[in-house]
This record gives C-alpha cells, sequence and structure tokens, in this order.
C-alpha cells in the first residue's frame, strides 16, 4: 500500500464513523481492553441506560462467540498457512449502534450455524424468550463450555434481525460476516 | 477454630468482567455484585460450587442469596442457573433458602433476567427495584 493510501484508509474510516475497527488474533486480555475502551466511547453518547448497557451485551458475545467459535482455517496447500484471524467493525449511523464481525469458517459447519441463524430471525420477542429459556434449561453444553445462548441473546438485545452472510474462499472455507444492529 | 471461620466466608473483589463475591456463611447472606462476562465461566464459577458444597454441610436456618448484576454473559448464564438449581436441592432440606434478584431503574432485561430463573427455578425470588447497583 502506498503510503497516502493510509489517509485514504484513516478517511474512510472516519467518513463512516467507525469506532473501532481491529483484525488479528483474539485473547482474553485484548477483549477486556477493547471492551474497555468501547464502553467507555459508548458513554459518550448520551443513549438512554437501557440502550447503553444493550450496545454492551451485544459487544460482548458478539466478540466471545468469535473467541470461542473461531477456526483455524488452513488456506492453500501449505500445512504452515494457518490463519485465525477475525475481523471486528464497531460504527454508528446516527442513533443506530451497529457491530459487525468477520471471521473464516469451514463449509461444512455453515448448515448448522445458519440453521440458528434463521431460527432466530424467524422467532419474535415472545418466542425468543421462551426459546432461550428451554436453551438455558438444556442439560447440554458444548466442549467450550458455551451454552448455544449466543444468538438467542444478541437477538433479544438488538431487537431485530441478525444480517449474515457467507462467502465462499474455496471447497473447503468461507468468511462468515455477521452485522447486529442496536437501534 | 481459625480455619473453620475463614472456610466460613467467601470474599474475592470483582474485576473488569467478574463480579465481586461477598458469601458469609456466618450470616447466611451470599452476595453476587456487578459484572459476570468471563470467557470461562465454567472456570470463574468453580469455587462458588466448592463453597456452597462447603456451605451445604452446616448451613444458616436461612440462606438469603443477593443477586445484584449489572452484566452477565451467556457462559455466565448457564453457571447462574447450576448456582440455583444446587441451592434448589438445598431449599428445605438444610435450609430456606431466598433470592433477591436487583435490577437497576429501567433496566428491564435485567429484571427479565431474573423472571427467566424464575421461571425455570423453584426457589422463592423477589425481583427488586433500585436506582444503583
Amino acid at each position: 500500500m502506498a503510503l497516502t493510501e493510509v489517509y485514504d484508509f484513516f478517511k474512510r474510516m472516519e467518513d463512516e464513523k467507525i469506532i473501532l475497527s481491529f483484525k488479528g488474533e483474539l485473547s482474553p486480555e485484548l477483549l477486556t481492553s477493547i471492551l474497555h475502551v468501547l464502553e467507555k466511547k459508548v458513554h459518550e453518547f448520551n443513549f438512554p441506560p437501557l440502550k447503553r448497557k444493550r450496545i454492551f451485551n451485544v459487544l460482548v458475545e458478539c466478540f466471545q462467540n468469535l473467541y470461542h467459535h473461531i477456526d483455524s482455517v488452513k488456506l492453500g496447500d501449505n500445512p504452515d498457512d494457518v490463519e485465525k484471524s477475525a475481523l471486528i467493525i464497531v460504527k454508528y449511523i446516527g442513533d443506530k449502534f451497529i457491530v459487525r464481525t468477520g471471521n473464516y469458517i469451514y463449509n461444512d459447519d455453515i448448515p448448522e450455524l445458519e440453521k440458528k441463524l434463521k431460527n432466530v430471525n424467524e422467532l419474535n420477542k415472545e418466542e425468543l424468550k421462551s426459546l432461550y429459556q428451554s436453551q438455558l434449561k438444556n442439560e447440554k453444553r458444548s466442549i467450550k463450555g458455551t451454552a448455544g445462548l449466543g444468538f438467542i441473546d444478541i437477538a433479544r438485545k438488538s431487537n431485530g434481525k441478525l444480517d449474515y452472510e457467507f462467502l465462499e474462499l474455496d471447497s473447503k472455507s468461507s468468511f462468515f460476516c455477521l452485522n447486529v444492529t442496536i437501534e | 477454630m481459625n480455619n473453620n471461620r475463614i472456610m466460613n466466608k467467601f470474599h474475592l473483589e470483582g474485576s473488569a468482567k467478574t463480579p465481586l463475591i461477598d458469601f458469609n456463611g456466618e450470616t447466611g447472606v451470599l452476595e453476587l455484585k456487578g459484572r459476570s462476562i468471563p470467557e470461562n465461566s465454567v472456570e470463574f464459577f468453580q469455587p462458588i460450587t466448592a463453597w456452597l458444597d462447603d456451605y451445604e454441610a452446616a448451613p444458616k436456618a436461612e440462606t438469603v442469596i443477593e443477586m445484584k448484576l449489572e452484566y452477565f454473559n451467556t457462559s455466565s448464564s448457564k453457571c447462574i442457573l447450576d448456582f440455583f438449581k444446587k441451592l434448589e436441592k438445598m431449599n428445605g432440606v438444610s435450609t430456606n433458602v431466598k433470592v433477591n434478584w436487583y435490577f437497576e431503574t429501567d433496566d428491564e432485561d435485567m429484571a427479565e433476567a431474573g423472571e427467566d430463573y424464575q421461571a425455570i427455578v423453584e426457589l422463592p425470588f423477589t425481583i427488586i427495584e433500585i436506582d444503583e447497583i
């Protein structure tokens, strides 16, 4: 990238009201720092307390989803060429607060993930509440200790649909993009 | 004796991702306060469950749970349920358990979270509105 492009990059982020953008591997320490920075930023918006809390909740769930479920996807033929990066973009449009994440995923895992997302998007507020309760009661927990509640909680807190896209990269892997808007 | 006194109390300061824990075996008041958003909730809640195991051997006649949570993540929500499930088993057997679930004014989500647990667990819940946690 030519050096002038640094400014183009910066300007684009300014124009698009991007508060924070990060690409790389996530660790609990890094998430603590990112959440701390964002929490302070969100306070500057003068949103009502409930909205502020919902934003923070959605940020936590989205980021921890990435942390727990990110796949180390092997790109290309070199066995050492493993990619575990994720992308986080946090921005706003007027009063709307937007969280976007992107990560690699194996194509084989797409159907199950898409089923969850579609299901959550079809439910209304009350249905989400009862799905949350029945999933919470469910004794099962994944090997990573997660409870399968993440997307349900994000949907409950964002009051809207979860936009997503799977971009196929090759026969094995895709890039999963998620967009959550808190009105 | 001294050792027993220490065993009777469990105190842990809150952090950026974990709540303050103040369990007092001498008064039967068990308080969790602040935020519970660790990546590994199972690990964080393990000593809480272990303390409750010890407390179960010689509990007070009345046990009061003070839940003053500002935020919790979905990974904590399962651990909080396990905590209540354990208390549910003790309730009416070795001690009488009461749960006070606090939420900040206008935080309908936290009030609803209390209702979620109330619907699942057979313990007497009181959902209490306060100005600030």
